[in-house]
């Protein structure tokens, strides 16, 4: 993993932090969240202090620090989506597998997010899993959904 | 120079050819809303069966025309013919559209309308144009989205692309802002500000070193005409940002997009490296001495980022928050030099101005609010999707002609996103200009336009939009931090039915307080869902507070789920789908339903509803 990471850091320039972000986009998208390791590469590529790192990190939804599951459902949770029905999908998600938002099964089979707005509204509420977005949802469908995923 | 105008002319001759092919074309939307409808599916199917037919045709992926709830869209043009357009294609119907239509020119199913021609029936069939959800509409911005391939750069180019920008080189900064000037064309991000004014200022300001940032991070939930317009026609944007640049002698353009839309990110990177190859962007811009290096920059997922100052403390590293202005970024911006920040469609709209002249641009819309606006026309409306119209339109032209009305009741629409409000049926007739919605207690915002009805609860909504400004609040200045929490707090208070009868007032006096005293826009603005609603719609408020009841039956603590006896044929759905086991029952007689054991997750209200013998066997009282 720590090879992975110098493959990233050593596309930017050391010590310009302007690439902070980018590098972290970079380093969530090779191992899914953001490793301790990670941040300790990156900080001595930076020349920034790992708390700088994570304040930046953490103020970002995008930025994981936990193991992702092998699905990532993301629940839009947008205005389109909420007037129609967004958060009984929410709950009922809760209830059917049994984790809240930034949580992974115990069987690491789903992680959760929500997120702000997938830009599909017209056809709200909207759910996405891995890269496929899934429209026109209700309870009743996501749980066929779900069950297609191993 | 002489090398784009010869490039220019076989792009010409090339979509010319196209519009007249010698064999069967098929465009497939393939936006977004187009691709989570089914778009990937159709496209692939439609190669399956051309293979296996042996039937010879071109393949062209385009982007949203607007209409959603018609996704996926398919046109077929056969030679000969118009381009025909097929509405709601799944597999199950290409296979019966397909093949006949391809060899045939006619099939079961009939198309929904025709694009290009003369806007004269043709067979039958009308011009798409005359749709009820187009007829009224006004496509300057939109012109391209779903008619070119938008990794196509002659399509864009064939079409009047790059005109303006070869205006804009030939009028030199000072005139391109006169131009814009003259469009009065005004930031489309939805503070209305004057976009000239804003050129001229970073134009004017001293210094040698200028940045532009284009701000894509459309963070407003319910809104997404720029995602549609960047995955519809990116190059339309790159071009305004051109001239933006050049207007005020930037040597660098950034490009602010949010990761949830990768799908437009990669179109920007495609239209980008063939700009780059025909001299569009780079060194000498068609052999001008103007030179412009484009970049994008992927946000990282926060709201308050859509503010210029946290917009340029992201793209430095940096956490997104704001700071207090002045200085403005026209004097001192990103690492401190001028920097002048646009919306997407406000530099869309630049290129056509250019190519077509401030004048004739400022022909449309109202006195003070000049050409058109999207707007995601989205929640209980019955045609949903990306619109455009002139400005000054009534709401209910777009929510009643253009959107074909709510099933239900109409209660409200919502503009401007979570610093916008809600207006009532009063207000139906005010027409969309950026004084009118702010007189009336809402903003322009970027386009996001809710449509509410009789399901939906207005308390459940302000808290909607609390819950979301409290947590994307970044939390520097305490009365946006702590008051918009304390605002969610007594919101839940009022939707769980624990209000007591002072909560309306501490809300109102909280909502006044955050709107004077907080730093940047978000703050500012944040209340105004709640202020709005107290506003219009008081009575549902006290119906909570005094009766407990929610008349939209959407706050779950003052809802309780119940089998209607009479209603219910014991058909077993609702005890299948049930996670809970709190329905029970033997088969054919009415069921019981367990309070104690049920959760609310309505999977059972709905299977119910999809069932036609049982009608509304479960109700919510």
């Amino acid at each position: 993993m720590a090879v992975s990471i110098i493959a990233i850091t050593s596309k930017y320039a050391p010590g310009d932090k302007s690439n902070l972000i980018a590098i972290l986009q970079d380093a969530q998208k090779k191992v899914g969240y953001i490793t301790p390791e990670a941040v300790d590469k990156i900080s001595g590529h930076l020349n920034i202090s790992r708390s700088q790192i994570y304040g930046v990190a953490s103020f970002y939804s995008q930025f994981k620090f936990n193991p992702p599951g092998r699905n990532s459902i993301k629940i839009c949770l947008g205005t389109a989506c909420h007037v129609q029905g967004g958060d009984f999908l929410l709950n009922a998600l809760n209830s059917e597998i049994g984790i809240s938002p930034n949580e992974t099964t115990e069987d690491e089979k789903f992680d959760l997010d929500r997120v702000a707005c997938l830009g599909c509204c017209a056809l709200a509420p909207v759910i996405m899993v891995n890269d496929a977005i899934f429209s026109n949802m209700s309870v009743v469908k996501m749980k066929d959904l779900l069950d297609l995923y191993e | 120079m002489n090398d784009f105008q010869t490039f220019r002319e076989k792009a010409v001759k090339e979509y010319k050819k196209l519009q007249h092919p010698t064999k069967p074309v098929i465009y497939i939307g393939m936006g977004s809303c187009g691709l989570a409808s089914g778009a990937g599916e159709v496209w692939q199917k439609t190669r399956e069966i051309l293979d296996r037919d042996k039937i010879k045709a071109d393949m062209l992926k385009v982007g949203c025309i607007g209409p959603c709830y018609l996704e996926p869209f398919l046109d077929i043009q056969i030679p000969g013919s118009p381009r025909m357009s097929f509405n709601n294609v799944t597999v199950e119907k290409l296979e019966k559209l397909l093949p006949s239509f391809l060899l045939n020119g006619k099939s079961k199913i009939k198309p929904i309308g025709y694009l290009g021609g003369n806007g004269e029936a043709h067979e039958g069939i009308k011009s798409l144009w005359e749709l009820p959800m187009l007829r009224g509409q006004e496509r300057i911005v939109l012109r391209n989205c779903g008619i070119i391939d938008p990794e196509n750069i002659g399509h864009y180019i064939a079409r009047g692309g790059f005109e303006g920008l070869l205006k804009a080189l030939k009028k030199g900064p000072q005139g391109v802002i006169g131009e814009v000037k003259t469009a009065g064309l005004r930031g489309r991000g939805g503070a209305g500000f004057p976009t000239w004014k804003k050129w001229q200022l970073c134009h004017d300001a001293p210094g040698n070193r200028k940045f532009l940032i284009c701000n894509a991070d459309e963070g407003d939930p319910g809104a997404f005409m720029n995602r549609s317009l960047m995955e519809g026609d990116p190059l339309s944007l790159l071009e305004g940002m051109i001239i933006a640049a050049f207007a005020i002698r930037a040597s660098t353009a950034y490009i602010y997009i949010r990761a949830e839309y990768p799908l437009a990110i990669e179109r920007l990177k495609i239209a980008i490296s063939q700009m780059q190859k025909h001299g569009l962007l780079g060194k000498n811009i068609l052999g001008s001495d103007y030179s412009l290096d484009m970049r994008i920059k992927e946000g990282a997922g926060a709201f308050v980022c859509g503010e210029e100052t946290a917009l340029i403390a992201s793209i430095e590293g940096e956490r997104g928050m704001p700071r207090s202005r002045p200085p403005y970024p026209a004097s001192s911006g990103l690492w401190g030099h001028p920097t002048n920040i646009n919306n997407v469609e406000t530099l869309a709209t630049v290129s056509t101005v250019l190519r077509e002249g401030g004048k004739w641009f400022a022909g449309y819309g109202s006195e003070k609010s000049k050409g058109t606006k999207t707007f995601a026309l989205v929640g209980k409306v019955r045609r949903t999707g990306l619109i455009e119209v002139p400005m000054g339109t009534t709401l209910r032209e777009i929510i009643f002609d253009i959107g074909g009305g709510t099933r239900k009741e109409f209660k409200a629409v919502q503009t401007g996103g979570p610093s916008g409000g809600c207006l009532s049926k009063e207000f139906l007739d005010l027409p969309v200009d950026y004084e009118s919605l702010s007189g009336a207690g809402s903003i322009m915002g970027s386009g996001g336009l809710i449509i509410m009805d009789d399901d939906t609860c207005m308390v459940d909504v302000a808290q909607y939009f609390l819950r979301f400004t409290s947590v994307e609040s970044c939390g520097k200045c305490t009365p946006c931090r702590i008051g918009t929490k304390r605002m969610v707090e007594i919101l839940e208070k009022i939707t769980s039915g624990d209000a007591e009868p002072g909560d309306i007032q501490a809300l109102k006096d909280l909502a006044v307080t955050v709107k004077e005293g907080s730093l940047c826009g978000l703050g500012q603005t944040a209340p105004n869902p709640v202020l709005t609603t107290l506003k219009y719609f008081p009575e549902e408020y006290e119906k909570h507070v005094v009766d407990n009841r929610c008349p939209a039956a959407v706050c779950r603590e003052l809802v309780e789920y119940n089998v209607i006896k009479d209603k219910c044929t014991g058909c077993q759905r609702c005890v299948d789908v049930c996670p809970t086991e709190a329905i029970t029952g033997p088969r054919s007689e009415p069921h019981y339903l367990d309070a104690e054991k049920c959760i609310k997750c309505r999977a059972c209200y709905e299977i119910c509803r999809f069932d036609a013998i049982a009608g509304d066997a479960i109700t919510i009282e």
